[in-house]
């Protein structure tokens, strides 16, 4: 008779995937702004070559957050930061008033709600990037916008009219255009400030299936006000209340089977 | 107290489905008891009606299923909300099936009422009043969210298949001795088995009870 001896609820679990090299991580991040603290302690990792999402109810602090690892912040008087990004592998502090936030912005690009092209061709728009960089060869620039709009699933839709004004895009396209920008500088990191809140359902489908081709070459931090967004594209997921994180988790485990009651509440529709 | 969803009329579709799948258990409950009825006392026209009554279970699989599409479909239900669906779905197949059981129980008793009573029914019943405690338990754990009550359920399987054991073995022994009551004995020993397999439905559901309020799956776990 086979022995059957090893018992189900002891066994060791098989093998586990090799966890996921970090891309950045804040370190008890906090964030006033003037006299209002934004962010409180805020620890959370972010993957390399995976979609991070951060959901919560307005005011939440969650774009608050996005907006630190561009330091958006910097822009305005009486705003502080007090703990660190670091962004790896060289362990760099992106907030060290030290480090300039030209550099930062060149290693981690953003995309913003609404899609906001520049009143310039769509050529332009995605050479632009490349210029504050220095690549100015024009052979090069070319080679690097084609790359882009490429990566960005936009080439075919464009590439005989890379003359045209970015504005008679469609709003899908424009989004995507934002993205090709973005991917020009050859980011280690994209942010996405609710990048599809201002799209058509398809248009939506389009940016979320791009977003899953990117993670292959960026670690992605994503904003969402879309629950089912969060849950059909992130790996990870940071559930944001007032200014803290209440729950990090794998996204397959949070709409599953989240570890917290506050969590449970909010993502199946019982918070307030 | 159960937080309420900001839609209300989320939490209306939700108890409605809660509310027709203790209806379900409550009619299946019913049939157990009737389909025990018929044979002990030799009440046919009980069987036929038990038989018959199969057909409101198979329906009211039917519109729970379809409610929780609905559900599935409009609301985009997570967590423990998405669990509670799921297991709705797994729960009203189970509930079918126990109605299945009971009609075949019906028809073997109907049969057996028309040949000499093969001997007194004394642990046939036993095994049925725990079966079907076993089913209504498993839907209050259900209810209240009481893993403890559904682990319970899930114990007192081996009750009934030791009963269903011990009654296997008295009819062989009846078979041996006198082949001239086989035809009955296996039928008797059928309608053991059915209730059986009752008590594995109560024990499936109370697994997935003890699923959706733990999140521990133990099914398949125990030999």
């Amino acid at each position: 008779m086979v022995e059957l001896a090893v018992n189900i609820l002891d066994a060791a679990p098989r093998n586990e995937p090799a966890p996921a090299a970090l891309k950045a991580e804040s370190r008890n991040l906090n964030f006033h702004y003037g006299g209002f603290h934004a962010l409180k302690n805020i620890t959370l990792p972010v993957f390399d070559h995976s979609i991070t999402a951060l959901i919560g109810p307005s005011g939440c602090g969650k774009s608050t957050f996005l907006r630190c690892f561009n330091r958006m912040h910097d822009l305005y008087p009486g705003n502080r930061y007090q703990g660190e990004i670091v962004l790896h592998p060289d362990n760099v502090n992106i907030l060290d008033p030290q480090v300039d936030p030209i550099e930062v912005r060149m290693r981690i690009s953003m995309v913003f709600q609404k899609p906001n092209p520049f009143p310039k061709s769509i050529f332009e728009n995605v050479a632009y990037g490349l210029k504050v960089r220095g690549i100015t060869r024009r052979d090069q620039v070319a080679a690097k916008v084609e790359q882009a709009l490429r990566g960005a699933a936009l080439w075919n839709e464009v590439k005989d009219r890379l003359n045209d004004l970015a504005s008679n895009l469609s709003g899908g396209q424009q989004q995507r255009l934002c993205i090709a920008r973005a991917l020009a500088i050859d980011p280690e990191l994209i942010l996405f400030d609710e990048p599809t809140s201002a799209l058509d359902p398809i248009a939506t489908a389009s940016i979320e299936e791009l977003m899953l081709e990117l993670k292959e070459q960026v670690a992605i931090l994503i904003v969402t006000h879309n629950m089912q967004q969060a849950a059909r594209v992130s790996d990870h997921t940071a559930f944001l209340y007032m200014g803290e994180v209440i729950e990090f988790n794998e996204t397959k485990k949070l709409f599953t089977m989240p570890d917290k009651k506050q969590t449970e509440d909010y993502i199946t529709g019982r918070f307030g | 107290m159960e937080r309420e969803h900001i839609i209300r009329q989320y939490d209306l579709e939700l108890n409605e489905i809660r509310e027709k799948l203790l209806e379900m258990g409550g009619k299946v409950e019913i049939m157990i008891a009737n389909a025990m009825k018929s044979l002990v006392e030799r009440d046919s026209a009980l069987a036929e009606a038990t038989i018959a009554f199969d057909h409101h279970i198979n329906h009211m699989e039917v519109e729970i299923d379809e409610k929780c599409l609905q559900v599935l479909a409009r609301r985009q239900p997570a967590a423990r909300d998405l669990r509670f669906l799921t297991l709705a779905l797994k729960i009203v197949t189970d509930l079918e099936r126990i109605g299945d059981q009971c009609r075949n129980i019906a028809k073997r008793a109907r049969e057996l009422n028309e040949e000499p009573p093969l001997k007194p029914y004394i642990d046939l019943p036993r095994m049925a009043a725990a079966a079907a405690t076993m089913v209504r338990e498993a839907l209050d754990a259900f209810v209240k969210g009481d893993a403890e009550l559904a682990l319970k359920v899930c114990k007192d399987d081996a009750f009934v298949d030791a009963l269903n054991d011990q009654i296997q073995r008295e009819l062989l022994v009846f078979m041996m001795t006198d082949p001239s009551t086989i035809s009955r004995a296996i039928k008797v020993n059928y309608i053991s088995k059915c209730l059986e397999r009752v008590a594995d439905h109560a024990t499936n559901v109370a697994e997935m009870v003890i699923f959706m309020v733990k999140g521990k799956d133990i099914r398949h776990t125990v030999a």
